[in-house]
Parts: C-alpha cells; structure tokens; sequence
C-alpha cells in the first residue's frame, strides 16, 4: 500500500454564495501531523467539511486529491471509502443504532459483501481500543451519541476512528469542551495510531491540544487562506504573542472571512 | 356453519350463536344489547379519514369453538416459529381464524392458580370471572364498532394471574386469520402486586380473504401489579383492522402498551390507559409503517385521574408509498390529579412525497400541580445525521435503512420473545423495501 498522500491545491469554497476559502493549498502525507491553527471564523471547520463533501459548501474551484483519486467527484461515504475520515465538532445522534452495529456497518461498507467482518474479532477489537479511551464496555450497546456527554462523543469519534483506520483523519477541533483529563485520553488514542499509515489534520484554536498530539507541521488560517506555516515553534509562538503579530504583519485587521463572527 | 353477516345479522342470529355455545342467558342478553347498540350507534368519526365505506361487516361469522387440542407439530410451521424457543414449558394459546387450535399453561403457573385459555372455555370454566370482567373496560356504548365487536365476538383469551404472583416467562397468543372474520376479545386481569407479560401476534396469511378484524382487548391492572402487553399486528392489504385496547389502572399499578402495527390494509388503533388509583403508571410505545394506498388511525390516549400519576406515550410512523396516517397522542388529566407526570412525542418519517402523516399531541388538563410535555414532528429524515453516517462511509441507502430502523428499535427491543422480535424485523425489513 502506498503511502497516504492528501493534495489540496488552490481550493475555493462557497456557501450561499459567501466565498469562505479563497485559495487553499496543503500537503499531508502518511506520517505526518498537520494543525491549523487559527482564530474562530476564519474558514478552518469549512476546510474540514468540505473535505467531507458536506452538502452545505459549494466548491468553486481547485483540486483535491488522496493518491492521485479525485476526491471532489466523490459522494461523502466514498471519500470515506476512499480513506478520509473526519473526527466531527458536532456528531450527530442516531437513536436506535447501537455504536456497535454503526460501526460494523462502516467497516463492513468497506469490506463488501461476502467478506463481512467476523463478529468476535469484531467485538474483541472494539473492546480493545474502548479500553484505551477508558469508555464503559456498555458504550456498544449505547445509541450512538444519544446522552453521551461533550467530553464522551469526542472519545466515541477517535473510537471510531480507530476501528476505521483511515489514511488521513480530520479532528474538527477535538479539544472543545474537554478537561485536562479527556484530552489526554483523546490524544493518547491519536498518539497510537500515528505511523506512516495515516496522516493526521488537527483543527483546534489552542496550542493547549498541541502539546500532547505533536504536530509536525503548524498552518495559521487567516480570511480563508493559510497565511504562515512553519514547525512545532509556530505554535509556541502562538501561545506566547497571540495573532496580532501576524496580523500586523499581513497588514490586516479583520481576520474573519464571509459573515462577519 | 359460515354465516354471511350482514345480511342475516339480527337477533335470532345471535340467540343462534350464543345457544350453540351453550353460553350462560347473561352473555347472550349482553350480546343482544350490544346489537341493539350496533343497530342505534352511528359510525364513529375518525380524524381526517372517512372510514364509511370501509368494511365493518362483511364477513362470515362461525361461532368459533374451544381448544381441540392438537399435537403442536401439526402447525403450520409459521406459527412455530414465533414461539419463545427458550422454554418447552411455555405458556400459549393458538387461534386458527376463530378456532383455538391448541393450548398449553406452564405446570408451576397452573399450580400457582395462573388461568390461561380462550375466552369460551373460560366462559364455561369461570363465568363468574368472566362476568365480573367482560365488556367491563372498554364498554359496548364506546362506539359501533366496539358494539358489534361485543354482540358477535367468537373467540379471544382470558388471562388471569392471581394476587403476589410474578411470571417469570412471557404468556404467548397467536391468531391467524385464513378465511373469515375474526372477533377475538382478550381479557387480562392481574391481581394485587402481581405482574405478567403478555405478548400476541395477529396475522394473516398472503392468500387470506379475511376481511374484518374486530378486536377488544381489555386488561385489569390492580394495586401494585405490573402488566406488559406485547403486540404486533400483520394483516395483509385487504384485512380491513378495528382494536380497541383499555387497561385500567388502580394504584400504585403499571401497565406497559408495545405495539407494532405492521398491517398492509386500512386500519383503526385506538388505545387507552386509565390511571385510577395514585401513582399509578401507563408506558405507550408504538410503531407504525404505512405503505401503498393504506390509511389509518392510530391513538394512543391516558386519563391520569389518581395523584402522582405517571404516563409517557411514544408513537413512531415510518410513511412510504401514498399511505396516510394520523398519530393522536391524547393525554388527560382530571382536576385534582396532583402531582401527575404526563409526556408524549409523535414522530413520523416521511420517505415518500405521496404520504402523508400527521401527528397530533392532544392535551387536556385540568389540573395546575401538574407536570406535562409533548413532542410532535412529521418530516424526511435529518439531512445531517445521513451525513453522518455517510462520513464513516456507509452508503447513502444504508444510512437510511439504519436510521429508520433505529427509529423503530424503541418497541422492535421490547418485543419479549426473541422469535418474534426477528419476525417483527423481518417484517419490518419487508416493508422498507417495498
């Protein structure tokens, strides 16, 4: 299997007509941890769905391609298909669909008929990685999200993650609503999937969610574009100076891109 | 001896048929009052459905008689297989239209003092039981439906569970319908502090040229006991379907409604809990999947008349084809029911533009000191959540089979026989892919 290699080239993204990504280039390849930071309303949860193939957004132009595949001409379940996966902000609640048959049929999509995944490896995998997010084994039997807490709908999206084993994976700003505690948890199951077989994009705001997923790469997204990109120390120096330097820099006041935030 | 209804129904027709079953003269005066109610009553009004032309009485009566007891391999095997396969001391009664075609009682529950049989038998066994009981809840002057149901009834359960006994195993009835009107009326009496499942399945055969079904269920639910009520409904297209279901409640009681209504033809459901004692409890949960031209009516209602009363009434519809449905969800709470606790949600899925599916919470409260709420929605399935779905990449058409099947699960899952739970998913699976 070749390496994973995800191109974004020059993309442009529209919703109801509001342009919200103006141009947006980026390279992930297996192995490597991308974030992009930056502040709220500057287009980096538009770059994630739109990835996804999110109905909402309209793309106006450029390329995306995972191994030389379109993904643009691709319905979302075969960019998922494909190897894409997004850890979302917001999952939805499916009631009624336990988590284990959700994810069974996800990885059965994948498999094909005649070749379904057996039910003990199944359930032993499942349990395996839910013991590395430190989830109840009644989460299975659980509907999927349905009462599940903030902290715990982001530990069942790495979960799915890790049963899905994707070439490249999106967090949507994984961090949100999390304690110390969670985080840690939800890093610790990025962390054990890192290798040449995946490449990872974090969204966060915080340089806080940086510390225990170490990016190689760090992007600042800014009016729908990334406007630096640089190592771990970028992100350090975030921390340190907040955006204004940049801002300052690029000559621009208002950061925000399409309705004002 | 099949009797065309319509045209002979009358007095002497009904003195006929209570006279061949040797029923006591109070049966047989009750049966000719309700036909002098049929006679009087006017058809009832159903909420956006004209039901006057539909079929209410044109079947062909057969008196329907006690248990012939048959060996059980003798069944056809599609009655076989709904049976609770966990036990070979089960508990069941076996209809073939209006003929009980076998019975069995678990030995520990007939020597607990348990009564399970059909109703005739039981007129014969305990009529003073039966008196005491029949047309008690839901009461022959409700409707013209109900009233024909009680001149003509030919054949149905009895089910009587005695004070501090718990059944541990579901109590199973099954009724298949082949050839002509069916009148099957259950009576469930649970004494103080007992509690019992009970779970049936009507249905009907492809060939089948039934035409009526008019059911009564009516359960007793004294202080203290716990009844569940288990049932699915499968006729085919042409099977015109009328049941009235009523339990009363007395305190500190719960009753438990899981109804799977999975016809193919032009039904009314109604069912009604009444709280009378102080804390007593009603749990309605329902589904419902409409297909081609079927139309129907479905209610769900709760009185809440005792204090600290508790009900909640869930009511899913899945609409395909050109079906029509209406979902009420009647909640009522008397003055001076203080403390009651009443919630309902109707939720109807939308998967065709023909349908159409309404769903109407009704609440009638007279009382401040009480806590109500309703939920009611009809509409596609959420745009976000196929997303969802679709982003772990599972196809647009899976997704939707497992968000509707999902939608279902709330009474799929407490179905209580496992044989029945997979006949209810097949059916259910039949029916979404139509």
């Amino acid at each position: 299997m070749s390496q994973p290699n995800l191109l974004i080239d020059n993309l442009r993204v529209s919703v109801e007509g509001t342009e919200i990504l103006k141009g947006l280039s980026l390279n992930i390849k297996g192995g490597e941890v991308h974030a992009i930071m930056g502040p709220n309303g500057t287009g980096k949860s538009t770059l994630a769905s739109s990835l996804m193939g999110h109905p909402k957004y309209t793309i106006d132009s450029g390329a995306v391609t995972l191994n030389g595949e379109n993904l643009l001409e691709m319905a979302t379940d075969e960019r998922a298909r494909s190897g894409l996966f997004l850890a979302m902000q917001y999952p939805s609640e499916i009631s009624g669909v336990t988590n284990s048959d959700f994810l069974r049929s996800a990885i059965n999509a994948r498999r094909g008929e005649g070749k379904e995944v057996s039910l003990i490896k199944f359930i032993r995998e499942m349990e395996q990685k839910m013991n590395v997010l430190d989830m109840d084994e009644s989460f299975s039997q659980r509907y999927v999200n349905e009462g599940f807490s903030g902290g715990e709908k982001k530990r069942n999206e790495i979960l799915q993650m890790m049963m899905i084993k994707p070439k490249i994976a999106i967090l949507d700003e994984i961090d949100s609503g999390l304690d110390i505690d969670a985080l840690k948890i939800v890093a610790k199951g990025v962390n054990e999937m890192k290798g040449p077989e995946m490449g990872v994009l974090v969204i966060t705001h915080y340089q806080r969610l940086l510390d225990y997923i170490k990016p190689d790469f760090v992007h600042v997204m800014m009016q729908g574009k990334i406007v630096r990109s640089g190592g771990p120390e970028l992100a350090e120096k975030l921390e340190a100076q907040g955006y204004d330097w940049i801002k300052e820099e690029l000559g621009i006041e208002d950061e925000t891109v399409g309705t004002k935030a | 001896m099949a009797q065309e209804l319509k045209e002979n129904l009358s007095r002497d027709l009904i003195t006929q048929l209570s006279n061949k079953k040797n029923e006591p003269e109070w049966m047989l005066n009750l049966r000719l009052k309700a036909y002098d109610l049929y006679q009087e009553l006017p058809i009832p009004k159903v909420d956006k459905i004209k039901i006057d032309k539909w079929n209410m009485d044109q079947f062909s009566l057969i008196p329907g008689s006690a248990a012939q007891e048959k060996d059980l391999n003798e069944l056809p095997e599609e009655i076989r297989t709904f049976m609770d396969k966990n036990t070979e001391d089960r508990s069941v009664l076996i209809h073939k239209n209006s003929e009980a075609v076998f019975k069995q009682l678990a030995k520990e529950l007939n020597a607990q003092g348990v009564i399970f049989m059909d109703l005739g038998q039981a007129l014969k066994e305990y009529p003073e039981l039966i008196e005491k009981y029949f047309a008690k809840s839901v009461a022959m002057d409700e409707n013209k439906i109900v009233a024909l149901h009680t001149a003509t009834w030919n054949s149905g359960a009895f089910l009587y569970v005695p004070k501090n006994v718990e059944v541990e195993f579901p109590i199973q009835s099954i009724y298949l319908a082949e050839e002509e009107g069916l009148l099957p009326h259950i009576i469930i009496v649970a004494e103080e502090n007992s509690s019992v499942t009970y779970v049936d399945h009507h249905f009907s055969n492809e060939q089948s040229e039934t035409v009526v079904n008019n059911s009564v269920v009516e359960v007793f639910v004294k202080a203290g006991a716990k009844v569940r009520f288990a049932t699915i409904h499968n006729f085919s297209e042409h099977v015109y379907d009328y049941t009235f279901r009523k339990a009363l409640v007395e305190r500190d009681g719960t009753v438990e409604w899981v109804i799977g209504e999975m016809n193919d033809g032009n039904t009314v459901s109604n069912n009604t809990s009444i709280l009378k004692g102080s804390a007593a409890s009603a749990f309605v949960k329902s589904i419902f999947i409409g297909t081609g031209k079927q139309k129907t009516s479905f209610t769900a209602q709760v009185v809440h008349e005792g204090t600290h009363t508790v009900s909640d009434i869930l009511s899913h519809g899945v609409m395909l084809d050109d079906s029509t449905a209406i979902f009420n969800g009647i909640t009522k709470i008397v003055k001076n029911a203080v403390k009651s606790d009443a919630t309902q949600a109707e939720k109807v899925l939308m998967l065709s533009e023909g349908a159409r599916g309404d769903a109407n919470p009704i609440l009638l409260i007279d009382e401040y000191d009480v806590i109500a709420g309703h939920a009611a929605s009809a509409g596609p399935i959420n745009k976000e959540d196929i997303y969802y779905l679709m982003s772990r990449g599972i196809s647009k058409k899976e997704a939707e089979r497992l968000i509707t099947h999902g939608f279902l699960a709330p009474v799929v899952s407490r179905i209580p026989i496992e044989g029945l739970q997979d006949q209810l998913e097949n059916v259910i699976e039949r029916k979404l892919r139509k």
